[in-house]
């Protein structure tokens, strides 16, 4: 058991306390080295919170490495985080950033602010500039519920762990140029649930349709898309069978676009 | 040169042993029953914010009585021997035996080789996924481990107070029941505790990944009928 004098004593950081017992920092590596790439998450805000959405493909170059990647994660109750980047240390920049945020709020007795939180991970992230200098780039997306101010907040960051508050939406990884265009048309104030979450799953499904690093639904396998909200309950996800449904009524709507009218008998018809 | 007086180790052991139990009878009791969904834990603590009872992990619980400032070293050190032992493996390998185990040997050896004992008694509780895996050890100011099955009384006037409770304890037990009897044991027949200065906390097996829940005032008013 870890047990600490006064003047030495880690407090409410559990990274740090990594450092004193030693668990802490992977092993510097020299050159590039190719390693599963994660993709395109999105987060807007409505009425009452948050959306969070992102595919669910991995790559490495020009493979498919994993069809089931969860990139949106909770956080805790009250955020989410949606990560793009080298897989192996997002999803380990996710476990440690969960696990501070849990430690932090047994150790103190109450939770972290959501300033606090996003100031947190914005320090994860420039703690990653080493191993993103080497390619291995984590950039995460954060958003949550803001219980002192009452509002659903989103964060993006830049690999050095800048962090940048957004007013409305936001959008990381590879297919994120076709996802926020998406969302940028499509956005207004005060959006209820269903419309972001119809606006989130919306942009996933142009940006699978654009880039070829991003999934797409994937009804055969049963794999959509992780969608969830953070509203004052808490973190909700949304179920597979919403989202399969959402995903059908695009897929219906682009069929009607892209199936020519049947000719009209009336013009050019055949004389005989 | 004058020598120091010889005195008996029995006679050092004993003396710090009964500075202990001074220190920690001074405090007021808290009491763990366990109940059909998990595992309740009653204190009397008038501090709306100095918590004898708190979360170490998913499924394991930490209460504390005697001196404040020395139990709640150990609550954070459990905290972080849990957490570091989840992430180092897994979080179904965190479990309130290994960890009952740690703070006897902090305790053990402080008793011995510090100037002063802790005076404290804490508990680890921890709640199965069945009930037969519902787990308290009660451990004392010296290191002794105790491994009690469905109540476990600390604090001062811990034998009457676990008298009144063995009577009561029945299995089968609801929630509010838990906390009604546990209210009675810790009052005794000549007093009333106010609402206000009890502190109730549940490990729950129905609560999701994180057991741990605390009840707000109403919740024990609502238990208690008041």
């Amino acid at each position: 058991m870890p047990f600490f004098e006064p003047v030495d004593d880690p407090g409410s950081n559990f990274p740090e306390l990594l450092r004193r017992v030693g668990l802490a920092g992977r092993a510097e590596q020299s050159g590039q080295i190719d390693v599963p790439h994660a993709t395109t998450c999105v987060a807007l805000r409505f009425v009452d919170g948050v959306v969070l959405a992102g595919d669910r493909r991995a790559t490495s170059g020009n493979l498919i490495s994993h069809r089931a990647m969860e990139k949106v994660v909770q956080a805790d109750r009250y955020s989410g985080v949606a990560i793009a980047g080298a897989a192996g240390p997002a999803m380990e920049m996710i476990r440690l950033f969960q696990l501070q945020l849990e430690h932090y709020e047994k150790v103190e007795g109450s939770p972290l602010s959501l300033e606090g939180k996003a100031n947190q991970l914005s320090m994860m992230v420039r703690g990653n500039l080493p191993a993103a200098m080497q390619g291995m780039v984590v950039v995460p997306l954060f958003a949550g519920y803001d219980l002192r101010r009452e509002v659903g907040r989103l964060f993006a960051y830049d690999v050095t762990g800048g962090r940048y508050e957004e007013r409305e939406y936001v959008a990381t990884g590879s297919g994120s140029l076709h996802a926020s265009t998406v969302i940028k048309v499509g956005f207004r104030a005060a959006m209820s649930r269903d419309d972001a979450i119809d606006l989130a799953v919306r942009s996933l499904w142009e940006a699978a349709d654009a880039d070829s690093a991003t999934g797409g639904p994937d009804a055969l396998r049963g794999i959509y898309p992780i969608v969830a909200t953070v509203t004052a309950d808490g973190w909700a996800p949304v179920g597979d069978d919403d989202l399969a449904a959402r995903f059908q009524r695009i897929a219906d709507e682009v069929l009607v676009r892209s199936t020519p009218p049947a000719p009209d008998p009336a013009i050019g018809g055949d004389d005989a | 040169m004058s020598m120091p007086f010889y005195v008996a180790p029995e006679q050092v052991m004993k003396d710090r042993a009964d500075y202990a139990r001074k220190g920690i009878a001074r405090g007021r009791a808290l009491v763990a029953i366990r109940y059909t969904d998990g595992i309740a834990i009653i204190a009397e603590n008038p501090s709306e914010t100095l918590r004898k009872v708190s979360e170490i992990y998913d499924r394991i619980a930490f209460a504390g009585v005697g001196k404040y400032n020395e139990f709640d070293q150990l609550r954070v050190a459990g905290i972080r021997a849990a957490d570091l032992k989840g992430f180092q493996y897994s979080r179904d390998d965190v479990d309130a035996r290994t960890l009952a185990n740690q703070y006897a040997q902090i305790l053990g050896t402080v008793f011995t080789h510090e100037m002063k004992p802790m005076e404290v008694e804490i508990l680890v509780a921890e709640v199965g996924l069945e009930p037969a895996g519902d787990q308290m050890f009660h451990i004392l100011y010296d290191g002794t481990v105790m491994d009690q099955r469905n109540t476990a009384v600390l604090g001062g006037d811990a034998e009457a107070i676990s008298g009144r409770l063995d009577d009561s304890f029945t299995d089968g037990l609801d929630l509010a029941n838990a906390v009604r009897i546990g209210v009675a044991a810790l009052a005794g027949p000549d007093r009333d505790i106010d609402t206000a200065e009890l502190e109730v906390a549940q490990l729950s097996r129905g609560n999701g990944r994180r057991c741990f829940h605390r009840l707000s005032e109403g919740d024990v008013v609502d238990a208690l009928g008041r």
